[in-house]
């Protein structure tokens, strides 16, 4: 008796899950792969076939644009670590107490608005008659109104600023993992600060780096707004692709195609950044 | 036996609830920005006892809307009329209009006849004509009054403070501008691919000169309010609203032909309002209606005699961007034959993708 209803609080607690991984991720998943493999003919006519996965192979322009998106979502990560890393260790190991809350407040502050409000924030920031435009102007380092916005660059700092918080929340965590006590043992041996930063801290963080580096280049290939708002005319990004299939071309087909594909090439390049880093999903994500 | 009684009476009230509300119906509005103004929904709402619920969109969005649910959640949607016949071929998404239902006299006769015609898919007539308007170019007469045609834009002496979409009524401007007559090649699919051809290639030559292509309205305004752009294409309303605030600014019918777009009424496949959508189609074609609805929107309807209730101001505008001679340049968009916009997407990607 006590066994059965164990096991069915079990499965009622396992319900939502079930439910939210089905309805939400499975089925729909399914009706998009019928989707892409379904090529049209004519009006009102389709057949089963994998022309739209073709369509992405031998039309240039496609795979470039992915593999530009692939390569500025790498990028982005990097350049996130590598300013998210001191931020974390400062938080993590120099400060205590109050500071520390305060410190990491202020990391959360700018995710308490919209995606939407932060980029326009930059853009208000970045534009021609805009403040740091302005700002140069008034201190005479400018004769003229400089355009900051609408370039690779702008796109890279609205990325690596939307995504700076998921790089550093795993990296607290795991840095405050870490005792004192060895950073010590590792001067009292000899070390200098880059042998103890190389032999001790970042074996130790390993884990926080790769779970903080999955999450930021997924949120960045994923990610639609920012490229389109900041990158103006060059801002070719696969998402941006995506909505354009599905909403201005009426081409859901090619759109579902292309959506699967970003699925397994994001999919492949995590394995590969797994593989390489001699890590495991459990060991990072799944702590 | 006391439950059966007191579900049959919950059902008994639930049909009398159910009948009142197939008066009193709830208009689900899938429509543009500045259609359908507070002040219309309130007076409507007091005078037929229909609510109204609005949603703001736009063409693309309309259609993809209708497509994911099959003609449903909506019960009256207004794309521009080129975009009726094409888009109920291929997705069976709109259900014909009963035009003994509208009242016809409301309407600009010859706007409703080319309307009906061009919204016709066979032998069915599914759109009537609500608002209208241009697409040309906004220009900055103080700093760039050399701009007087699309290909205008692609001069040095304007270069970086251009601006404008990357959709299909670029292509369709320039190619007019180039001499070149698209609509005549709309069912030619060689030849529309030859005009296809020709203005990718004067795209992409004048893409250095392009600041930004564009998105929303909001968006092109600010970029010719704070100067950094001189020089646009795009609608008539959002140069004439500019003109509101900097005399400088205003729209200006190019000299190959402004695009001229009629936005429709038509109903959803699945919509379960008609009556009340009826009702709102014949409210807000009255003129004085039509008039608030101008004053909100910036745009023309076509109800007869819906002109005279307008803002001065906003007439004067309209009056100093056409002159006679520019009113009867201006291209109206035929409509879109299926397949025409996968041919247009490509060569939009490509100017996208170019350096």
């Amino acid at each position: 008796m006590n066994s059965v209803h164990s096991r069915l609080s079990l499965y009622l607690l396992f319900t939502p899950f079930l439910l939210w991984l089905a309805l939400l991720i499975i089925i729909p998943h399914i009706f998009m792969f019928l989707v892409s493999i379904s090529v049209k003919t004519g009006v009102r006519e389709y057949v089963t076939g994998l022309g739209n996965y073709m369509v992405f192979f031998t039309e240039p322009l496609y795979w470039n644009t992915f593999a530009r998106t692939a390569f500025m979502s790498v990028s982005a990560t990097f350049l996130t670590l590598l300013i998210g890393f001191p931020v974390a260790y400062y938080i993590a190991k120099l400060t205590r107490g109050r500071t520390k809350t305060t410190l990491f407040l202020m990391c959360l502050i700018p995710f308490w608005v919209s995606e939407l409000v932060r980029t326009f924030g930059w853009m208000i920031l970045l534009r021609e008659t805009g403040i740091f435009s302005s700002f140069l102007q008034y201190i005479g380092l400018a004769s003229e109104p400089i355009e900051f916005l609408y370039n690779d660059a702008a796109i890279m700092v609205g990325l690596v600023y939307t995504s700076m918080l998921f790089m550093v929340v795993p990296l607290v965590t795991t840095l405050d993992s870490l005792d004192d006590s060895l950073i010590e043992a590792g001067y009292d041996l000899g070390g200098n600060g880059i042998t103890v930063l190389r032999e001790i801290i970042i074996p130790h963080a390993m884990p926080g780096i790769v779970s903080g580096c999955i999450v930021v280049f997924m949120l960045s290939l994923g990610n639609y707004l920012t490229p389109i708002l900041l990158g103006g005319k060059d801002s070719l990004w696969f998402t941006g692709l995506i909505y354009d299939q599905f909403i201005t071309r009426f081409n859901w087909e090619l759109g579902s195609a292309f959506g699967f594909l970003l699925l397994l090439l994001s999919s492949t390049i995590v394995w590969a950044g797994l593989k390489l880093s001699g890590q495991s999903l459990t060991n990072t994500v799944g702590r | 036996m006391k439950k059966i009684l007191t579900s049959g009476i919950a059902l008994l009230a639930a049909g009398v609830m159910g009948a009142t509300s197939a008066q009193a119906e709830t208009l689900r509005l899938l429509t543009w920005g500045g259609y359908a103004p507070e002040n219309v929904i309130e007076l409507f709402e007091a005078e037929t006892g229909h609510t109204v619920e609005v949603t703001k969109s736009n063409n693309e969005e309309m259609v993809a809307k209708l497509r994911a649910t099959n003609g449903g959640g909506f019960d009256l949607a207004q794309p521009s009329q080129d975009r009726i016949a094409g888009a109920q071929a291929e997705f069976d998404i709109y259900k014909p209009i009963d035009l003994s239902k509208i009242d016809e006299s409301l309407f600009i006769p010859s706007m409703l006849e080319a309307t009906k015609g061009n919204t016709t898919y066979n032998g069915e007539i599914y759109g009537v004509p609500h608002v209208w308007g241009t697409s040309g170019l906004i220009v900055n007469k103080a700093e760039a009054s050399g701009v007087t045609d699309y290909l205008d834009l692609c001069d040095d002496s304007v270069a970086g403070k251009v601006s404008y979409r990357l959709k299909r009524p670029t292509l369709i401007g320039f190619a007019f501008s180039m001499g070149l007559d698209p609509f005549a090649a709309y069912n030619d699919e060689e030849a529309y691919k030859d005009i296809l051809a020709k203005v990718e290639e004067k795209l992409i030559e004048c893409k250095p000169n392009v600041k930004t292509y564009w998105g929303g309205g909001d968006e092109i305004k600010n970029l010719l309010r704070s100067g950094e752009v001189v020089a646009a294409m795009a609608w008539d309303t959002g140069g004439w609203s500019l003109n509101a605030d900097n005399p400088d600014i205003t729209f200006v019918a190019p000299e190959s032909g402004a695009l001229g777009w009629i936005d429709t009424f038509v109903l959803p496949k699945r919509g379960r309002a008609d009556e009340a959508a009826y009702a709102w189609i014949n409210f807000v074609m009255q003129p004085e209606i039509a008039a608030m609805i101008t004053n909100s929107a910036g745009n023309f309807t076509a109800s007869q005699g819906g002109d005279e209730g307008v803002e001065d101001a906003l007439k004067a505008r309209y009056q100093e961007s056409f002159p006679p001679e520019a009113v009867d340049n201006i291209k109206w968009y035929p409509t879109v034959p299926a397949n025409l916009e996968t041919l247009e997407g490509a060569v939009l990607d490509r100017v996208k993708a170019a350096n």
